[in-house]
C-alpha cells in the first residue's frame, strides 16, 4: 500500500513540474516570476538599501540594471542576453565570478537561471510592486456559465477556477451553512431548536430566509463580540503589562470601545481615525480619546531600576510594528535599524512616520459611565451657579477684583529655582530626571519607599526660605502630580542639608560621596497652598495596625516618618499644582561663598508590595529657594502666579476661571458661599480608567532623531514627521499632525490600507488570506491567489458598494458580501482529485473548513452546554487555572477565579496576563498579545486534545450537555443522541453515529452500575445533584456526561465545516 | 532549511510533499487510520497531510549533540564569586573602580563610581588543570576535569527580563523563538509519548516568563511545555473526577470512530492529525505519570542528587531531566531563578549554591556513566553577571553585562578547560570574548545546523536565532 501512495505522490509531482514547465512557454513576468528570485537571492546585496549595496551596482530598478554598478558594464542589456552582466555571472563557472557568490549560500537553481535568462531575452520589463499602487476597481469577469452566481465575488473565484480547468462545489447542506455563517459572524453555534427552523425556512424561502438571518446576526451585538477579537489581536490588547512583573492593568474600557464601535458598524477609517488621533478631532469626547489606547496596548516595563527612555522606545518600536502589521501591512519595523532590505523604506522615513506618534504622553485618564458624567455636569452647573451668585451679590466683583489682582501683584516673592548638579533616588531602583524646567520627573519603576535627594548650587548669599512644588506632568497617572495608582502622593518628610562649596571641594557632582561638612537647617513654618486635612492613610496603603496619617504642610517638616503631606483634595481635586514653602529657621543661611545644596526628599507613604503597585510618591517637583525676608509674603499658588502675569486679553477661560477662585476664597464675606461649592465636590464620581495617548504641551515637545541601528543610546540627526516616497503623499495643506498622519493611514488613495482590512476579513472567514502573508504586502509578500477580487473588495469597501446602500468602508456590508457569495457557500468536503490538485484550498473549488479559533472553540462548548453567560463589556473575568501555573510567576497577582454564572462569559472577556498565557487558549493557538498578530498559527497538539477533554470548564460544558439533553433531548437514548449531537456539530448523526454514540453510552451505564464510574462524581463532580427530569436518573446523567463529553472533543465540534 | 510550514508556491509545495514522503514517511498509526478509506483517498490525504512537524529531522550536518539539557541560572549568579577568582578585586575591595573602566558604562541600580568589593568566598584549584572554583561549589569542582569553564562571556541587556530573553532567544525584544523552539523546529523530537522541548521550574517564577521558553513566530508545537512541580506535570493531564481508565479509553474509541467517519466524509488532513493527537494526550496520560514516578531509581542515585522524590526542587528537575532524555525529548530546559544578590550575597550564594551544586554535578556524572554525555549537551549558566562594584555597603552586587562565567559539557564540548578572561577585576573580557550569539552560534553548531541557515520567514524576512550575528567558538570545541 505505501508503494501505491508514493506512486500517486510521484504522478502529482510530475503534474506539478509538467505545469511549471507549461508556464514556461510565455515571457516571464517580473511580479510572478522575476521578482521573487532577485528578492531572494539579489536584494540583499543589489537592493534598494544603498549602505549595504555592493559595487554600486542596484537590481531592484530597471534604471539600475541598464545602467550597472561600478565596473560600469550594464547588468541587463534588454533582449540580449550575451550581452547582460548578470546573465554571465549567474552562469559562469568561474566560482570567483558567480553570482550569488557561493560563500553567500543562496545558489540559484538551473530553472531559475533559466526563467532570467528568459527574462532577459523577452525584454526584462520591470513592472511596479502591485500592493504599492492603490487599488482600482477591475471589471468583474464573465465567468459562470451554468454556474449558480451569489455575487460578483464568485465570479473572480470562477474565472480563476475554470483557467485551472475546476468545477466549485455544489452548496453545503442548509444546517452545515447555517452554523458556519453562525460561526462566523456571531462566533457561536445555532441551537438544534433553531436549527430545525432555518432548514424548514430555507426550504421555503430559500436565499431569502439566508439573507435575513444574514443581517439578523450582523446586527446581533455578538457580531460584535465575535470580531472585536479580530481586532484584539492586531492591536496586542491584554489585561497587564508585560516584562518581569507583568502586572493588571485598567484597559478593558477601550475593549468595549472596540465591541462598541463594531456594533455600530463604526466605518473602517474613522474606526482607525479615532484610534490613532482621536484626542485630537474637534472637540474629542470621552469615547475618542478612549479609542487611542489602541497604541498604548503594548507592554510597558517598570522592572527595578530601568531607563525609563529604554523601554518608552521599545513601546515605540512596538507602535510603529502594530501600525504597519494591523493598518499599513508592510512590515516596517525592519526599518527601524537600516533602510528596509526589500521594501522602498528607508531608515529615515521610518523615523519620519515614528515623528508623528513620538510627540505624545503615556496618558492615563478617567473613564466616565453616562450617569457618572452627568454627574460632573451637575457639579460643573452648580459651580457656575455659585459663582453667578457670588457675581450679582456684589455687583462691583469687577473691581474688586482687579484691586485684589493690583494688590497680589505687589505681593510678588522672587523663588530661583535649584538648578540640580545630581539627583538620585537612594539604592537606584528608580532614576529621577532633571527636566529642562528644573522639575525632576521620575519614571519607570515605582518603589514603596525610600529616599530621593538632589544637589544644587546658589551664590546667594543669605537664603531665607525653600520651596517644593508637586507638578503634573502627562506621563504620570491621570497627570500626577503623585505616581500612585491614583494619580496622588504623599510626601513623608523633606530636608535640607547645606555647605559652603569651599568647604566640600571641587568635587560636587559625586553628592553620594560626600558625607562630611554638610549641616541640615532646620526649616519652619511649611505653608502650603494646597493640603488635605488631616486623615489617616489610605486603606489601600494600610498595613496592620497603621499609625500613619496625611494632610496639611506641616507634616513635612515635623521629622516624623508616619505623617506626610497630602495635596488630594479628593476625587475631582487631586490633579493640580500645588506647592509648599518653608522658611529657614533663625535668620536663615548665611555664607559668604556660594552654597552647595542637598535636599531630602522622603518617602514612608507607600504600601507593602515590593513591585510597584502601592508607590505613593511624588511624580514630578521642584525647588526653588529665596532670599525675601518673609518668603511667605506671597500667598498664591505658582499656577494663579502664572495666570495674573498674563496680559489679560490673552488670558485663557480657565486662567480667568482660576483667578476669579482664588479671589472668592480670600474674600471673608463668601466663606459661606465657598463652602457650598466644596460641597459639591464631594459627589465626583470616581469612573474607570483608559491608557490614551495625549499630545504633549508645547513646552513639553519632543524631537525626533533618527536612531543608530535603532539603539536607544545612538540618537542621530533630527527628522521632521513625514511618510514615506512610495505611498500615497499627506494631503495638501493639511498640518502635519497625528491627525492628518491618522486620516493618511485611513484614505482610499492608500495603495495597501483597504486591501490588508479586506483580506484579513477574508482570512477569518476562509482560514487564509487572498494574499496569505495579512502582515506583509511588501516585496516579499505572497502574491494575491485573486489579486482581482481583492482589488475589487478594496475599491468596494472603501467606496460602500457592496450591497445595497452606499455605506463607504463597511464592515458589516463586507463581511456581508462574502458570505452572501456562493463561493462561500458550497460544500467544504473535499475530493480526492481536489484535495491533490488544491490541498490548502487556495483556488476556493470548496468552502472553508478550519479549526475554529480559541475563543471560538471555547464558546462552542459554552453555548452547546446552555452555560453560556451573555453578558456584555466590563472587566475582564479570572478563568479558573491549576494552581501550578502560579508557580511559574515572577509576580503573583490575585487570580480570584470567578464563580458561576461569571466564568462562563464568553472568552473574548477572560482576562489575559501576557506571562501566564491561558492554558487552553494558547493551546488553541490563540495570541498573548506580547506583539501585533494579524494572523494566528493554527496547530494540532495533543496539548489541545488534553485541554478540552480535562479543562474544568470544559468538563462542566459536557455535564451541562447532559442534563440539556436529558431535559430537552427527548424520551428515548436515540432521540438523544440526535440531539445532543446535533447541539455539538449542527447536523443530523448518520445511524452509524448514532450506533456509536448508544455503545458508549450502553457500556458506559453498564460500568456506573457495576460501581467503577461513580456517578455522582462524573455528572456533578463537588458540586450538588441538580433537579432531573422526571424518570431520569442520575446513572443516566451520568453516561450522557461520558457521551457529551465525547461529542464537545468531535472534530466537527471544533470545526467550522 | 525548507521552511516546514509556509510554502511560498505551489511548486515549492510539492517539493516538500516530496520530502515529507521520503525524509519523514508516515507514521504506522496514520497508515492504520488510512486504511479505513479508500486507497486513492488515502494516498490522496497521505500526500497532502501536513508533514508531521515534530518528526525526527537531519540537520545540515553530522551533529555531535543529539539532544540538550540547560539548566538556566536566572538573576544572574556572581561570576565574581564562584567561577572567576580575582586576587586584585580582593586587595581593592573598598575602593573606586579605575575612571577609564566606567567611561560608557551603565550598571542597574548603583552609580557605577561605587567602591569595588571583594569575592565573598575562597577560591582553590581543583581538577587537572587546576581551575579556581570557590569553595561553595565542592560538588562541581570534582567534575571539573569533564567541564569546559567559560569566563568570557558577555551580553547587550542589563535588566533581567530582557537579559534572559536575549539569553533564551538571541533577542531583547518579546516574540521571538526561544533555542529550544529553533531546536525543535530544526531536529523533531524522538518522543512519541512526552513533548519535544520540556520545561522545568525551581525556585521563584522567571522574569522573562513564558517567554523564555516560548515559540515566538514558529508554529505553537515548537513551543517549551513546562512540567508541574505540582498537581498534573502536564495540565489537564488527568482525566475528570470520577472517570477511569477504561471510560477513557472507551471515550476516546468512540472519539476516534466517529472522527474517522468526518474523516471519510471531508478527506481532512487536519481530522487526521487531530486522531493522531488525541491518541498521543491518551498515550501521554500514562508515561508522564511514569515520568514522575522515582520509585524505581535507586537510592544511590537519589542520594547522589540529593532528591527527596516528595520534595519538588532543582534536584529533582535534574532527575527528571535525565528521565526525560532517556524517553528521546529532544530540549530540557531547568530554570532556577534565585540569583539576584543586591543584597546578602554571602547568605544568597550559599543557599543557592546548596541548592544546585551537587545536583547539578551529579547530573554530569550520571549521564557520564550512562553514556549518554557523550551525545548530551549540557549548559549551565545565567543571564548577565555581576558588578565587581558594591550594591549597599559590602553584601551585594547589582547587574554586569560585560563579564560573566558560565559551563559547558556533553556532546562535542573540549573538556577540562577554562575558556577566556577577564581583566584583574573580573570587570571586561580581555580574552577570548563570547557573545550569547557565540554561544547559540555553537550551541546550533553541536546540534548540526548552520546557525545562518536555520530559519523562518516570518513578516517578509527569514529570522534566525542569532540575528544577523553570532560567531560558531571553535575554542571551546572537542
Amino acid at each position: 500500500m505505501f508503494s501505491r501512495w508514493i506512486k500517486v505522490a510521484l504522478s502529482v509531482i510530475g503534474a506539478g513540474i509538467l505545469a511549471n514547465a507549461g508556464a514556461a512557454s510565455f515571457a516571464p513576468q517580473y511580479n510572478r516570476d522575476i521578482k521573487p528570485i532577485l528578492s531572494d537571492h539579489c536584494f540583499a546585496c543589489h537592493g534598494q538599501d544603498d549602505k549595504a549595496r555592493k559595487s554600486k551596482l542596484r537590481l531592484d530598478t530597471r534604471e539600475g540594471a541598464l545602467k550597472g554598478g561600478k565596473s560600469g558594464t550594464a547588468a541587463i542589456v534588454p533582449g540580449k542576453t550575451d550581452e547582460s552582466e548578470l546573465i554571465a555571472r549567474i552562469t559562469t563557472h568561474d566560482e570567483d565570478d558567480l553570482m550569488p557568490p557561493p560563500d553567500a549560500k543562496k545558489p540559484l537553481t538551473p530553472e531559475q537561471v533559466e526563467t532570467l535568462t528568459r527574462w532577459v531575452q523577452s525584454g526584462a520589463e520591470y513592472q511596479g510592486h502591485w500592493a504599492f499602487t492603490a487599488p482600482t476597481k477591475p471589471e468583474v469577469p464573465k465567468a459562470g456559465g451554468k454556474s449558480k452566481l451569489g455575487n460578483p465575488i464568485d465570479a473572480f473565484v470562477l474565472a480563476r477556477l475554470q483557467r485551472e480547468k475546476l468545477k466549485p462545489s455544489p452548496e453545503a447542506r442548509p444546517e452545515i451553512l447555517l452554523r458556519r455563517v453562525y460561526l462566523d459572524i456571531v462566533g457561536l453555534p445555532p441551537t438544534p431548536k433553531y436549527i430545525d427552523e432555518f432548514v424548514r425556512d430555507y426550504a421555503k424561502r430559500g436565499n431569502v430566509a439566508y439573507m435575513e438571518l444574514v443581517d439578523r446576526l450582523l446586527a446581533s451585538p455578538r457580531y460584535a463580540e465575535k470580531w472585536a477579537r479580530w481586532w484584539l489581536d492586531a492591536a496586542r490588547y491584554a489585561d497587564t503589562d508585560g516584562y518581569e512583573k507583568d502586572l493588571p492593568r485598567e484597559q478593558w474600557t477601550w475593549r468595549d470601545w472596540v465591541i462598541e464601535a463594531l456594533h455600530r458598524d463604526m466605518p473602517y477609517d474613522q474606526f482607525i481615525v479615532e484610534q490613532i488621533a482621536g484626542d485630537l478631532l474637534p472637540n474629542a469626547t470621552q469615547e475618542q480619546r478612549v479609542a487611542t489606547g489602541f497604541l498604548r496596548n503594548g507592554m510597558v516595563n517598570e522592572e527595578g531600576a530601568i531607563i525609563n527612555e529604554q523601554f518608552r522606545l521599545e513601546g515605540m518600536f512596538d507602535r510603529m510594528d502594530t501600525i504597519g502589521k494591523s493598518v499599513l501591512g508592510l512590515t516596517l519595523q525592519c526599518a527601524q535599524c537600516h533602510t528596509h532590505k526589500y521594501d522602498p523604506l528607508t531608515h529615515e522615513e521610518y523615523y519620519r512616520i515614528f515623528a508623528f506618534l513620538n510627540d505624545t504622553y503615556e496618558g492615563t485618564s478617567r473613564v466616565y459611565s453616562k450617569e457618572q458624567l452627568a454627574t460632573i455636569e451637575r457639579i460643573q452647573r452648580g459651580l457656575a451657579e455659585k459663582e453667578a451668585e457670588i457675581k450679582k451679590r456684589l455687583l462691583d466683583w469687577e473691581s474688586k477684583l482687579a484691586e485684589w489682582e493690583a494688590e497680589m501683584a505687589q505681593k510678588k516673592v522672587e523663588w530661583a529655582y535649584i538648578d540640580a548638579i545630581e539627583n538620585e533616588w537612594v539604592g537606584g531602583l528608580a532614576h529621577p530626571e532633571k527636566q529642562k524646567d528644573k522639575s525632576i520627573l521620575t519614571l519607570g519603576f515605582r518603589p514603596t519607599t525610600g529616599e530621593l535627594w538632589a544637589t544644587g548650587i546658589t551664590t546667594e548669599t543669605n537664603i531665607t526660605g525653600l520651596r517644593i512644588e508637586a507638578l503634573t506632568h502627562g506621563d504620570l497617572p491621570f497627570g500626577g502630580p503623585g505616581r500612585s495608582h491614583d494619580g496622588t502622593f504623599a510626601l513623608s518628610d523633606l530636608y535640607v542639608e547645606a555647605a559652603p562649596v569651599s568647604e566640600i571641594g571641587a568635587n560636587t557632582n559625586h553628592a553620594a560621596e560626600i558625607k562630611k561638612g554638610l549641616v541640615q537647617i532646620p526649616l519652619t513654618n511649611a505653608v502650603a497652598d494646597i493640603e488635605a486635612p488631616d486623615q489617616p492613610i489610605k486603606t489601600k496603603f494600610r498595613k496592620s495596625d497603621d499609625k500613619r496619617r496625611v494632610g496639611p504642610a506641616n507634616y513635612l517638616i515635623d521629622g516624623k516618618d508616619e505623617t506626610a503631606w497630602s495635596a488630594d483634595l479628593g476625587l475631582g481635586q487631586r490633579h493640580h499644582d500645588s506647592q509648599v514653602v518653608m522658611k529657614f529657621a533663625t535668620n536663615g543661611w548665611e555664607s559668604a561663598d556660594a552654597t552647595f545644596l542637598k535636599v531630602w526628599l522622603k518617602f514612608r507613604h507607600g504600601g507593602e508590595d515590593a513591585h510597584g503597585r502601592d508607590n505613593n510618591f511624588l511624580g514630578r517637583f521642584r525647588l526653588a529657594i529665596t532670599t525675601a525676608p518673609d518668603p511667605h509674603d506671597d500667598p498664591l499658588p505658582a499656577s494663579v502666579r502664572a495666570a495674573i502675569a498674563t496680559l489679560k486679553e490673552q488670558r485663557t477661560t480657565d486662567q480667568q476661571q482660576l483667578i476669579f477662585a482664588a479671589w472668592r476664597k480670600s474674600v471673608p464675606e463668601f466663606k459661606e458661599l465657598n463652602e457650598q461649592i466644596a460641597e459639591l465636590w464631594k459627589d465626583y464620581p470616581e469612573g474607570e480608567s483608559v491608557l490614551n495617548l495625549a499630545q504633549r504641551d508645547r513646552e513639553w515637545h519632543r524631537d525626533t532623531t533618527i536612531y543608530e541601528r535603532g539603539n536607544w543610546q545612538k540618537p542621530a540627526r533630527k527628522v521632521e514627521p513625514g511618510v514615506p516616497a512610495f505611498l500615497h503623499a499627506l494631503r495638501k495643506g493639511a498640518p502635519v499632525n497625528r491627525l492628518t498622519f491618522a486620516r493618511w493611514l485611513a484614505d482610499p488613495r492608500s495603495p495597501t490600507t483597504a486591501r490588508v482590512a479586506v483580506n484579513r476579513i477574508w482570512q477569518s472567514i476562509f482560514g487564509v488570506g487572498l494574499v496569505e502573508t495579512a502582515e506583509d504586502f511588501g516585496m516579499r509578500s505572497a502574491d494575491p491567489t485573486h489579486p482581482e477580487l481583492l482589488d475589487w473588495l478594496a475599491v468596494g469597501f472603501s467606496e460602500g458598494t457592496l450591497g445595497e446602500k452606499r455605506t463607504p468602508w463597511s464592515l458589516k456590508q463586507l463581511i456581508r458580501a462574502v458570505v452572501l457569495s456562493s463561493t462561500y457557500r458550497q460544500d467544504s468536503r473535499a475530493s480526492e482529485t481536489l484535495l491533490e490538485r488544491d490541498p490548502r484550498n487556495r483556488l476556493l473549488a470548496r468552502g472553508p473548513r478550519f479549526r475554529a479559533e480559541a475563543e471560538v472553540v471555547r464558546d462552542i462548548a459554552l453555548t452547546t452546554s446552555g452555560l453560556l453567560h451573555e453578558k456584555m463589556g466590563g472587566r475582564s473575568f479570572f478563568p479558573p487555572v491549576p494552581e501550578s501555573l502560579f508557580a511559574l510567576n515572577f509576580v503573583k497577582i490575585d487570580w480570584k477565579p470567578a464563580p458561576a454564572p461569571e466564568r462562563y462569559r464568553r472568552s473574548l472577556y477572560m482576562f489575559r496576563r501576557r506571562s501566564m498565557p491561558d492554558p487552553v487558549m494558547g493551546s488553541f493557538d490563540a495570541p498573548n498579545g506580547d506583539f501585533s498578530c494579524v494572523r494566528r498559527v493554527r496547530s494540532n497538539t495533543p496539548l489541545a486534545a488534553l485541554a478540552s477533554l480535562n479543562e474544568p470548564v470544559f468538563v462542566e460544558a459536557a455535564q451541562g450537555l447532559a442534563l440539556r439533553t436529558l431535559r430537552e433531548g427527548g424520551g428515548t437514548d436515540e432521540e438523544r443522541a440526535t440531539y445532543a449531537f446535533r447541539a455539538c456539530t449542527g447536523r443530523a448523526p448518520k445511524p452509524a453515529e448514532v450506533a456509536t454514540i448508544l455503545e458508549l453510552l450502553r457500556s458506559r451505564d453498564g460500568r456506573i452500575a457495576e460501581g467503577w464510574v461513580p456517578a455522582r462524581e462524573v455528572s456533578v463532580g463537588d458540586a450538588k445533584l441538580p433537579e432531573l427530569p422526571a424518570g431520569a436518573n442520575p446513572r443516566q446523567l451520568a453516561g450522557w456526561t461520558i457521551v457529551s463529553r465525547v461529542l464537545l472533543n468531535l472534530d466537527e465540534t471544533l470545526t467550522k465545516n | 532549511m525548507e521552511p516546514i510550514t509556509i510554502s511560498r508556491t505551489e511548486l515549492r509545495q510539492l517539493v516538500s510533499r516530496r520530502w515529507f514522503l521520503r525524509d519523514c514517511g508516515v507514521s504506522l498509526g496514520a497508515m492504520a487510520l488510512l486504511s479505513v478509506l479508500g486507497g486513492r483517498a488515502a494516498a490522496a490525504l497521505a500526500g497532502s497531510a501536513p508533514a508531521n512537524p515534530l518528526g525526527p529531522r537531519q540537520p545540515h550536518f553530522k551533529p555531535k549533540a543529539k539532544r540538550v539539557i540547560y539548566m538556566f541560572q536566572a538573576g544572574a549568579p556572581s561570576h565574581l564569586d564562584l567561577f572567576d577568582p580575582k586576587p586584585e578585586l580582593g586587595k581593592r575591595s573598598g575602593k573606586l573602580p579605575p575612571p577609564e573602566l566606567l567611561k560608557d558604562y551603565r550598571a542597574a541600580f548603583i552609580n557605577p563610581n561605587s567602591a569595588l568589593l571583594g569575592p565573598k568566598f575562597k577560591f582553590a584549584k581543583h581538577g587537572q588543570a587546576g581551575t579556581e572554583i570557590a569553595e561553595l561549589l565542592p560538588k562541581i569542582s570534582e567534575i571539573l576535569d569533564d567541564v569546559c569553564l567559560i569566563r568570557s562571556m558577555h551580553t547587550d541587556a542589563v535588566n533581567h527580563a530582557p537579559a534572559q530573553i536575549m539569553m533564551n532567544t538571541g533577542s531583547q525584544q518579546f516574540g521571538r523563538p526561544s533555542l529550544g523552539a529553533w531546536t525543535l523546529y530544526g531536529l523533531g523530537t524522538e518522543s512519541e509519548n512526552l513533548p519535544g522541548y520540556v520545561v522545568l521550574s525551581s525556585a521563584n517564577g522567571t522574569s522573562g516568563g513564558a517567554s523564555n521558553w516560548g515559540c515566538g513566530f514558529l508554529p505553537t508545537i515548537y513551543a517549551g511545555v513546562p512540567f508541574r512541580s505540582s498537581g498534573d506535570p502536564v495540565l489537564y493531564l488527568s482525566n475528570p473526577k470520577g472517570f477511569d481508565d477504561d471510560t477513557q479509553r472507551a471515550s476516546l474509541d468512540a472519539l476516534k470512530k466517529l472522527n474517522q467517519l468526518a474523516l471519510a466524509d471531508y478527506h481532512d488532513p487536519e481530522t487526521l492529525a487531530r486522531i493522531q493527537n488525541y491518541e498521543m494526550a491518551y498515550r501521554m496520560q500514562s508515561s508522564a505519570p511514569e515520568l514522575m514516578d522515582f520509585s524505581k531509581e535507586p537510592k544511590h542515585i537519589l542520594e547522589m542528587y540529593g532528591v527527596d522524590p516528595a520534595k519538588p526542587n532543582f534536584a529533582r528537575n535534574c532527575l527528571l531531566a535525565r528521565r526525560l532524555i532517556e524517553r528521546g525529548v529532544r530540549f530540557v530546559q531547568l530554570f532556577h531563578e534565585a540569583w539576584d544578590q543586591h543584597g546578602d550575597l554571602k547568605g544568597g550564594l550559599t543557599r543557592n549554591c546548596k541548592e544546585t551544586d551537587q545536583a547539578s554535578a551529579a547530573l554530569v556524572k550520571d549521564l557520564k556513566q550512562r553514556g549518554l554525555l557523550e551525545d548530551t549537551l549540557v549548559i549551565w549558566g545565567g543571564e548577565f553577571g555581576r558588578t565587581p562594584m558594591a550594591q549597599g555597603t559590602d553584601d551585594g552586587r547589582d547587574h554586569h553585562n560585560r563579564s560573566y562565567s558560565i559551563w559547558m559539557t556533553g556532546a562535542g564540548i573540549k573538556r577540562g578547560i577554562v575558556y577566556g578572561e577577564t581583566d584583574e577585576l573580573g570587570f571586561n573580557v580581555v580574552r577570548d570574548p563570547i557573545h550569547v550569539h557565540d554561544l547559540n552560534a555553537t550551541i546550533l553548531h553541536l546540534l548540526g545546523f548552520d546557525h545562518t541557515k536555520l530559519t523562518y520567514r516570518f513578516q517578509g524576512r527569514d529570522f534566525r536565532l542569532t540575528d544577523v550575528h553570532g560567531e560558531v567558538v571553535k575554542g571551546i570545541l572537542a
